[in-house]
């Protein structure tokens, strides 16, 4: 079964647990400002908003790199970055239509999430449920059980 | 080891930015923030120095847990001299300013002297400088923030910063980051605009990444998460319904002190509760309340979200007021409702916002106003000198009195000096409810009568957040304690004050202490920092950081008299709840206090408690 990151904004505080566990996962720091995933505040609405690589399956990184760089890793269906073939051109951060690849100028290299091997950090730390790992067939099921929830306890029109 | 290991040191007079390395020694001493702040800003500053004067210093300390994963781990504290007190003001805050100075590789800033134009201070990662800004100087917070974060192209840049109150010198003038969240009290935003220093503004992406022992700190971390998940008050009370939940359970023990602490029961706190805020109004049918808001790092998110109604008489034809910001928290709604008699949820959200927009404490901004309107009631201050009516209840003179001192304008002017020295030049010194020039939180030290003593010693002025005895005697955390005893109050109140000194030096957030005690501190310390902090090491850096407080303002000028509660809570007994027929025991609890202190009787430590301390 093929896991996505699934992002419920509503439960979303803006605690950035998840920036610093995303930063300590891959660079041993707590750092947001290296993390791959990002919360955006709104403030005059109050709206707090996890973003981060959905992995699409026709990803455009991966079609534009042209070294190669970018792969599926087999096992979570992951855009994953070989850092050590990557040539920092950048032409995969244009191609990426929602932003989720940058590059990172201490490295030379770019870097997007890669879903931690199949146990994304992110989700572990998100104190609210705002962030989860989910069957990919079925990341619906949440919102399907609250409509029918809604349906199935309300009386029948007489 | 946690700590970034140094600290920029600012001359504002001579506009030089200078690196130097943390004190090791005191850092393992005194932790970070709160205590190791007050340890440097105490060893540099004469304690009788004018808070105003170049000559007084001001902090912006990180503790080693800030900027890591631990919960709560956003807090920073800004320590000097306080103008409304004359003691050593610290207050905290969180959002997430504290965190980005620690990520760009700094544990605190120290300035000192005073600019000759008005400067902010930018730091990116290891490179500080100060900039002119004499166009953000006359701009509120808000404007402050977005236009540094223009001026910079970076929209994630976080700015600490005063308003128009700091610059005015509004005594309890605070500072501001995140738009909305504040070191708040004892007026640290009048010494800022003293020194003609408008902002920080920070950046960093170099990250925390030498804790002691990772694999450690990540399990001890989890652990401590799982414990606030599942407790009642940090799992659900406070992110369902922030501190307000507190409104109501406060007015029912008797403790809600109303029209400037004549009464300890509000008629009108059902309508400025949490309750109210979740309920849709009935002039537009939507919630006072959008959502909760966690600062950096907290997995508890007490922070309310509001948004008032754009009708409402507070901001018609005033667009910059109609969308979400930071709403009501239990003490701001206390002291711009309970206090004054006013029951206008959306009137004390407007006085609110003009607090954050432009810097200054709500608390004592709306004890201040309770103690006018008493005044006015007494026919002491007119409707001419006022510029407006200001009896008990009225939403109208709340909302004026919070333009007129934010602004600096008309008797707005009197406001802003406090009420120990408006009452005074009044001829009513007795109606100031505060101790030491700080006025009174939202709990009456006659319904609860450890409070009273904690207000009375709080190192601060009064304070809740010095020694919150709230938690034992009215929730009963950790354990409960009867409100209206005051045998055993003394060394409750100790144990608090103490506990509280350690974890707000720790970089984590007082609120943790609902569910957590010393014991789920100590382990995340250790295995974050080079020290062994166990439990009791960590009681004696409580005690050590509060004595030492203590000493500096003892050689301010501070005496055992003025570890006092103002006339009406020691005479004038509660007229209705639980508390009825009480007064504050104060004069029974303070000699005990002074005896488990280790203090002679005049309230200085003595050489063998000192001695005891390392101090």
């Amino acid at each position: 079964m093929q896991k996505v990151l699934h992002i419920n904004a509503d439960k979303c505080t803006g605690c950035l647990q998840c920036e610093m566990a995303c930063s300590f996962e891959n660079y041993g720091v707590f750092a947001t400002a290296k993390s791959r995933i990002k919360v955006f505040d709104f403030h005059d609405t109050g709206k707090k908003v996890p973003y981060t690589c959905t992995q699409c399956d026709e990803a455009w990184c991966l079609h534009a790199c042209p070294v190669e760089a970018i792969t599926v890793d087999k096992a979570t269906g992951a855009k994953v970055v070989s850092e050590s073939t990557c040539v920092g051109c950048k032409v995969c951060t244009i191609a990426c239509p929602f932003g989720t690849v940058n590059y990172v100028q201490e490295t030379g290299k770019v870097q997007k999430c890669d879903l931690c091997g199949g146990d994304p950090a992110c989700a572990t730390a998100c104190p609210t449920g705002a962030i989860t790992y989910i069957d990919a067939n079925w990341t619906g099921l949440d919102r399907m059980k609250q409509w029918a929830d809604k349906l199935g306890n309300t009386p029948a029109a007489a | 080891m946690a700590w970034a290991g140094k600290i920029l040191r600012v001359n504002l007079s001579k506009g030089t930015v200078t690196t130097e390395p943390l004190n090791r020694e005191w850092a393992r001493d005194f932790v970070g923030s709160r205590g190791l702040g007050s340890k440097y800003l105490i060893n540099e500053i004469d304690p009788k120095v004018d808070p105003l004067s170049p000559d007084n210093k001001i902090i912006w300390a990180t503790g080693p847990l800030t900027g890591t994963m631990a919960s709560t781990g956003g807090r920073y504290t800004v320590i000097t001299k306080g103008p409304l007190t004359g003691a050593i003001a610290c207050s905290n805050s969180g959002g997430y300013w504290g965190a980005e100075l620690k990520m760009a590789g700094w544990d605190m800033v120290i300035f000192e002297g005073k600019s000759p134009k008005p400067v902010y201070l930018c730091i990116q990662n290891d490179v500080a400088e100060l900039r002119d800004a004499s166009h953000l100087w006359g701009q509120s917070v808000w404007h402050t923030e977005e236009a540094i974060k223009k001026s910079l192209q970076d929209p994630l840049v976080r700015v600490s910063c005063i308003g128009k109150a700091g610059e005015n010198h509004v005594l309890y003038a605070s500072v501001v980051n995140d738009m909305h969240r504040a070191a708040g009290r004892s007026g640290v935003g009048a010494v800022m605009g003293s020194k003609n220093l408008k902002a920080i503004a920070v950046r960093g992406t170099i990250g925390v990444g030498n804790v002691r022992d990772p694999k450690a700190f990540m399990q001890a971390v989890a652990e401590k998460k799982k414990i606030l998940a599942d407790n009642a008050v940090t799992g659900q009370g406070l992110p369902t319904y922030g501190t307000q939940v507190l409104m109501n359970v406060i007015n029912e023990v008797g403790a809600l002190p109303t029209r400037n602490h004549q009464d300890v029961q509000f008629e009108g706190a059902k309508d400025i509760s949490a309750e109210a805020m979740a309920t849709p109004r009935e002039t537009d049918g939507k919630k006072h309340l959008v959502t909760n808001q966690a600062c950096f790092g907290c997995t508890i998110a007490c922070g309310r979200i509001s948004k008032m109604d754009q009708n409402h008489f507070t901001i018609q034809n005033k667009p910059q007021y109609w969308g979400a910001s930071g709403g009501l928290e239990y003490e701001a709604a206390w002291a711009l409702g309970a206090a004054n008699g006013v029951n206008d949820l959306e009137a004390l959200q407007y006085a609110n916002l003009l607090c954050n927009e432009e810097g200054i404490d709500p608390i004592s901004f709306g004890a201040t106003v309770g103690a006018v309107m008493e005044l006015y009631e007494m026919g002491v201050l007119t409707k001419e000198q006022i510029g407006i009516e200001a009896p008990f209840g009225s939403a109208a003179a709340l909302a004026f009195l919070a333009e007129e001192t934010v602004n600096g304008r008309g008797f707005g002017k009197e406001v802003g000096q406090g009420s120990k020295r408006l009452t005074a030049k009044y001829g009513h010194p007795d109606l100031s409810m505060s101790v030491k020039g700080q006025e009174f939180p939202a709990y009456d030290g006659r319904g609860v009568q450890g409070i009273g003593l904690a207000y009375a010693t709080s190192n601060r002025g009064a304070c809740h957040l010095r020694g919150y005895t709230i938690a034992s005697e009215v929730l009963g955390i950790p354990v409960k304690t009867d409100p209206l005893e005051h045998e055993g109050k003394p060394e409750l109140v100790k144990a608090f004050q103490d506990a509280t000194a350690a974890f707000d030096s720790s970089g984590l957030c007082i609120f943790t202490t609902f569910a957590w005690g010393l014991a789920d501190l100590a382990p995340q310390l250790q295995a974050a920092c080079d020290q062994a902090y166990t439990t009791e090491e960590l009681e004696k850096i409580g005690e050590r950081i509060w004595n030492m407080e203590r000493e500096f303002n003892n050689a301010a000028g501070f005496t055992a008299k003025d570890d006092s509660l103002p006339k009406r809570l020691l005479t004038e007994p509660a007229k209705t709840g639980p508390a009825k027929g009480k007064v504050s025991m104060l004069p029974h609890m303070l000699p005990k206090y002074y005896e488990v202190r280790g203090w002679d009787s005049e309230g200085r430590p003595t050489a063998a408690t000192k001695k005891r301390l390392g101090l």
